[in-house]
C-alpha cells in the first residue's frame, strides 16, 4: 500500500474495543508508538517508519505511560545506550514506571557500581567457554524435541518447540529441578505482565502471590547450593560470590534478579525461535538458500535476531538536561530506545525490510543493546538458535506456517503465543 | 604502511599490511581475520573486538579509555594487556604490532 493510500484511510481499525489509526494520517504530536495494541496487531512498523523519516527523536507528551522520548535511529540508539552516565537504568528500563508498592531491584535496572558487581557474579554461567561445555547436551535435547514432533499434521510451534527448548535451557542454566521446569516460563510470563509494558492480563494481587511462590522456590535452591561446592549455575554463582552472597537477605532484590535472568533467557530466544519460522515462510527464497548452503545458519541466526527484535525497546531516564539531535531532553525525562526501529533503519542497514540470511555484517543489529547493559546471554541465544536450525535442516524439507500467528499484547516483548505449522519430511 | 600480526587463540598467525588511519579492529575486519566480531562497528559499545596486546607494544598502544574500561569489565578472560581493538588507532608508529585473540568474544 502506498503512503498516499494509507493516508487516505481515515477509518480507524479496532480490536477488542481498542482502536488504532493509520500513523501517516495522524498529527505527529499525537503519535504514541508505545501502545501495546500496535504490537499485538503488528501495525507498529509504520509508526516507526514515519518517526524515522519525520521526527527521529520524538516526544510524546501524553500517554498511558506518561510523557516519553522515542529514539528511533540506529546510531542514536547506540549513542544513548552507551552513555550510561547521562541515561540511567536506575529502577526503570521499560517505558512505564515500576509500581512503587512492589519494587524488585535487578541489575539490569541499576547503574554502576552495584550493576557491575551483580552482573559480574552471574555472567560466568553464560560465558562462551562455559557454553561450549553445554553444546552437546543442548543438541541432544533439540534432537529429542524435534524427533517427537508430529509430521504432516498441524501443531503449535510456540508450545512444542520454542517454549519447550528455551525452558529446558533455562532449567540447565539454573540447574533447576527438571521435572518442575514448566514453572520457569510461567514465572517469566507473570514477571513481564505489568501495566508498565501495556501487558496487564493479570491482577496486581495475583502477580504478587505468584512471584512470592517463585521467590520461595528459589530460596530453597539458594540454601541448597550455598551448602554445596560452587558450580556454574546462576544460583550457585550468586550464592558463592563474596559480592552477592548476601543477596538472599534482601528478598525483593533476589526476586528481581531471578525475574531478570528468567525473562532474559526465556522470552527473547523463545520468540526468535518462532520468528525465524515466520520469516523463512514469508521469504521462501531464503529457506531455499539455506537448504542449498547450510553453512549460512550462523549468519542467519543474527539476521533472525535482527528481524525479530525480541525486545522492542529499553528505556533510560535522563540524569541531566541534554541536547540530543537538536532536541532538549530534560532531567528526569523518560527516553525510550526503540530497538525494533533501529533494526529497520536504512541509513545503517541496507534494505532493512528484507529478511536476508546471507546479509553482510548481519551481526550489526541493536537487538542485544549496547554499552554496559548489553545482553549478557547473547551467546547462549545464538547457540540455541544455531543448533535448532542445524537439526531442523537435517530432518525436514519445510516447516510450513498454516495459519496466522497470535502475538503478545506488549510494547516490550515482541512475541507469539501461537504459530500453527505443519512439518514436511525431508525427501529421501 | 603498518604491518600487524593477529594471532588466533589456536595459534594461527595472520600478518596484514594496512594503511594507517583506521583502528586495529578495522584492520582485522577488512582482512577477514577470524576471532574479531566487532558487533557494534567500532563504537566502544559491545566488547567483541577484545585483544591481548603483546607486552612489548603496551606503551606505544597507550591506555584504556573510561568507556573501554567499563566494557572490558564484562568481557571474558580479561588480562592486564586486554584492549578493545576498535579503541586503538592505527598509526605508523604501530608498524610491527602483535595482538592475540581470546578464546571467544562475549
Amino acid at each position: 500500500m502506498s503512503q498516499a493510500a494509507r493516508a487516505g484511510e481515515q477509518q480507524a481499525s479496532t480490536t477488542n474495543g481498542e482502536e488504532w489509526r493509520d500513523p501517516w494520517a495522524l498529527p505527529l504530536s499525537e503519535l504514541n508508538p508505545a501502545r501495546a495494541i500496535l504490537f499485538k496487531e503488528n501495525v507498529h512498523e509504520e509508526y516507526f517508519r514515519r518517526l524515522r523519516k519525520e521526527d527521529p527523536v520524538h516526544y510524546t507528551a501524553e500517554s498511558e505511560f506518561g510523557s516519553y522520548w522515542s529514539i528511533t535511529k540506529y546510531n542514536d540508539i547506540v549513542a544513548v545506550d552507551s552513555n550510561h552516565k547521562v541515561f540511567s537504568s536506575d529502577k526503570n528500563i521499560v517505558v512505564g514506571d515500576t509500581e512503587e508498592e512492589f519494587t524488585t531491584p535487578m541489575f539490569i535496572a541499576m547503574d554502576p557500581p552495584i550493576h557491575d558487581i551483580q552482573r559480574r557474579a552471574a555472567q560466568p554461567a553464560v560465558a562462551p567457554t562455559q557454553l561450549s561445555e553445554l553444546e552437546g547436551l543442548i543438541r541432544e535435547r533439540v534432537c529429542r524435541i524435534l524427533d517427537e514432533l508430529p509430521v504432516g499434521e498441524e501443531f503449535n510451534w510456540v508450545d512444542r518447540v520454542s517454549i519447550e527448548l528455551t525452558t529446558q535451557m533455562l532449567a540447565t542454566l539454573f540447574d533447576f529441578p527438571f521435572e518442575d521446569r514448566h514453572l520457569l516460563p510461567y514465572w517469566s510470563d507473570v514477571g513481564t505482565a505489568s501495566p508498565s509494558t501495556g501487558r496487564a492480563d493479570i491482577s496486581f494481587e495475583d502477580r504478587h502471590v505468584i512471584l512470592q511462590e517463585c521467590l520461595n522456590y528459589f530460596s530453597k535452591l539458594w540454601i541448597e547450593r550455598k551448602n554445596q561446592p560452587p558450580k556454574f549455575d546462576f544460583i550457585s554463582l550468586l550464592a558463592h560470590d563474596p559480592a552477592t552472597e548476601n543477596m538472599i537477605d534482601d528478598p525483593m532484590e533476589f526476586l528481581g534478579n531471578l525475574i531478570l535472568l528468567i525473562v532474559g533467557g526465556n522470552d527473547t530466544t523463545r520468540n526468535s525461535m518462532t520468528g525465524g519460522v515466520i520469516q523463512l515462510n514469508r521469504f521462501p527464497e531464503e529457506w531455499e538458500k539455506l537448504k542449498a548452503n547450510p553453512d549460512l545458519v550462523t549468519n542467519m541466526v543474527s539476521e533472525i535476531i535482527r528481524y525479530q527484535t525480541p525486545l522492542a525497546h529499553m528505556r533510560r531516564t535522563a540524569l541531566e538536561d541534554i541536547e540530543f539531535q537538536g532536541k532538549q531532553i530534560k532531567k528526569g525525562d523518560r527516553v525510550v530506545m526503540w530497538y525494533f526501529s533501529g533494526n529497520r533503519d536504512d541509513e545503517v542497514i541496507e534494505n532493512p525490510d528484507q529478511f536476508k540470511i546471507d546479509r553482510e555484517n548481519a551481526r550489526r543489529h541493536v537487538s542485544f543493546g549496547f554499552g554496559i547493559h548489553r545482553c549478557m546471554g547473547n551467546r547462549v541465544a545464538e547457540m540455541q538458535l544455531r543448533i535448532l536450525w542445524e537439526e531442523v535442516l537435517k530432518r525436514f524439507d519445510k516447516v510450513e506456517v498454516v495459519g496466522e500467528p497470535e502475538r503478545v499484547l506488549s510494547n516490550f516483548v515482541l512475541g507469539y503465543t501461537k504459530l500453527p505449522v505443519v512439518l514436511h519430511p525431508k525427501k529421501k | 604502511m603498518p604491518k600487524i600480526t593477529f594471532i588466533e587463540f589456536n595459534g594461527t598467525a595472520h600478518e596484514v599490511d594496512v594503511p594507517a588511519g583506521g583502528s586495529v579492529m578495522e584492520a582485522a575486519v577488512s582482512n577477514n581475520i577470524p576471532g574479531i566480531d566487532a558487533d557494534c562497528g567500532g563504537a566502544c559499545a559491545c566488547a567483541t573486538c577484545h585483544v591481548f596486546v603483546d607486552e612489548q607494544w603496551l606503551e606505544k598502544v597507550g591506555e584504556r579509555g573510561d568507556m573501554e574500561q567499563s566494557m572490558l569489565d564484562f568481557a571474558e578472560g580479561v588480562r592486564p594487556n586486554s584492549r578493545l581493538s576498535c579503541q586503538i588507532p592505527l598509526t605508523d608508529e604501530l608498524d610491527g604490532l602483535v595482538v592475540e585473540m581470546p578464546e571467544a568474544q562475549h
